[in-house]
């Protein structure tokens, strides 16, 4: 179950000797500044407890996989015109490296005057932040697609879908899988950030109200929410790529 | 004589592209020559005398400039389509997907041909058990080594059951005493299974182990020398043979009575 979870020894250890500093400082400090760690786990809870509060967690969850399967799809779009249109990348490259440079913060004021509505300012910006890196990900996974395999593959006169069915898709995935994981860290971050400005719910909200309280403990739950989703969705992607990729999970085990 | 199952008639290739170097240079030219079933034919020539243009036009993946290529009547490259599980090809280098074990690499070419699960896994368990693979059916390429690889290859290409196996340089990268074995088993195969074969060397001396006949190439892929094995009945004729093939793939001798400048 542990190795499952990717909890091994050295990280409950890290993660214990954490969690003892701070409860050390909550000693030291006011609790506005460091508040005890038991504070921290119930406010955790309670958001659990809550519907309402769950919602919000559930939102922001909800707009971070949407920003980025909507990333993921225009972004495979775009890397498979330029790799097939060489005219069509070097228009397009430009654009997205320069689109890499531009901050998040940008992002968010750009599209509180260009859109009304709530959820599509948040999608509109989870998008535009990852979008690039997905694309040149996916265009790279794509590039890697060995000249020597598709001779081969070739020679036995594949359908076109047979090709992508065992050529194709088989070479991108192990690309694909690390798009996503780099890309959801990517997005909680500017999630929190989109919502904190732009949005009424979710968790980027609750932590503006928590501030506005003064609330540490509420502050940090919320945090901890968000950490806890990333590693529980890297985790899972983590999963597949062992299922999906068993024969790189030998080689490197050697067998 | 019986009626050829691969034809050349004045064949040219020539490359257009960016490559200044390549572009607007005949790779082949004006080559003729016909293949008989079940004969295996050696094609040898030095690197960069237009065999591995030779064998792409062969397996339908370029087209001809000018000029007709016929495998059983129909062009390779046109009927594309038609020629799946007719030709097979095995490359130089293994090619095997690193992310298939053994058995199902040497199942990929009747999986793309339609065959039910059972039916290629069974097939392609059988071939790797004649290739002396018993036990190594769910390794992945990796845990196999250069020599089992090539027969995992040779497995997959004899597995779709062709009528015509085309082979390039596929012994070249590994050692003398491999690829020795591997020769034999091959030629045994090809004989076994009554396929027409076009084999691609470099080396003089796998050419006379392998071909009934031998094509020696010189640039621009036209065949300089023709010569048939079964005339060397001994070791000094076949050292002779081997003499005049080297003397007219290094151009010390350019013209001999082969000579077909077709």
């Amino acid at each position: 179950m542990l190795r499952h979870l990717s909890l091994n020894k050295e990280t409950i250890i890290a993660m214990a000797a954490l969690a003892l500093a701070w409860q050390l400082a909550s000693m030291l400090f006011p609790p506005f500044l460091f508040p005890p760690v038991p504070a921290i786990v119930e406010q955790f809870f309670n958001i659990f407890r809550s519907e309402s509060l769950l919602l919000n967690a559930v939102a922001t969850l909800a707009r971070i996989l949407g920003g980025l399967v909507g990333a993921f799809a225009l972004g495979t779009m775009l890397a498979l015109v330029m790799a097939k249109w060489e005219k069509a990348h070097r228009h397009l490259y430009p654009v997205l490296h320069f689109n890499q440079g531009i901050p998040a913060l940008s992002w968010v004021v750009i599209s509180i005057i260009w859109f009304r509505n709530t959820e599509f300012r948040i999608w509109f910006i989870m998008v535009a932040t990852t979008l690039p890196a997905f694309t040149f990900q996916i265009l790279d996974a794509y590039r890697s697609i060995s000249k020597d395999l598709l001779e081969m593959s070739l020679s036995f006169r594949p359908s076109r879908y047979d090709l992508f069915r065992t050529l194709i898709l088989p070479t991108v995935v192990p690309g694909i899988l690390t798009a996503w994981k780099v890309n959801l860290g990517n997005a909680s971050r500017v999630v929190v950030v989109a919502e904190l400005v732009g949005a009424t719910s979710g968790i980027g909200y609750q932590l503006l109200l928590m501030q506005q309280l003064f609330n540490m403990a509420g502050a940090l739950a919320w945090t901890l929410m968000l950490v806890l989703f990333v590693l529980v969705v890297q985790r899972l992607i983590t999963l597949i790529e062992d299922h999906v990729l068993t024969y790189r999970a030998a080689a490197e085990r050697g067998i | 004589m019986s009626e050829p199952i691969i034809s050349f008639r004045q064949v040219s290739k020539c490359f257009t592209g960016k490559d200044a170097r390549a572009a607007g240079q005949f790779a082949v030219k004006d080559l003729s020559f016909d293949v008989t079933a079940g004969e295996l034919v050696a094609v040898v020539g030095k690197t960069g005398c237009g065999k591995s243009t030779m064998f792409n036009l062969l397996a339908g993946l370029l087209a001809p400039t000018s000029g007709e290529v016929r495998v059983e009547g129909r062009d390779p490259f046109r009927d594309f389509a038609w020629f799946r599980g007719r030709i097979a090809v095995v490359f130089q280098g293994d090619r095997l997907m690193p992310w298939r074990s053994a058995v199902r690499n040497v199942a990929y070419g009747l999986e793309l041909h339609g065959k039910p699960k059972s039916e290629r896994l069974d097939v392609a368990r059988d071939w790797l058990h004649r290739l002396g693979l018993q036990g190594h059916e769910n390794d992945y390429p990796h845990a196999l080594s250069g020599g089992m690889r090539q027969r995992v290859s040779i497995a997959r290409a004899f597995a779709v059951n062709p009528d015509i196996l085309l082979c390039d340089e596929p012994f070249s990268a590994l050692d003398e005493l491999t690829s020795e074995g591997l020769r034999r088993e091959f030629v045994k195969l090809v004989r076994e299974n009554n396929k027409t074969s076009i084999f691609i060397t470099h080396s003089i001396n796998e050419a006379l182990q392998l071909g009934s006949r031998i094509l020696v190439f010189r640039p621009p892929a036209y065949i300089a020398l023709e010569v048939h094995t079964a005339q060397a009945t001994n070791d000094d004729e076949r050292a002779q043979l081997k003499q005049s093939i080297l003397a007219v793939m290094t151009g010390e001798a350019a013209a001999t009575d082969g000579e077909q400048r077709a």
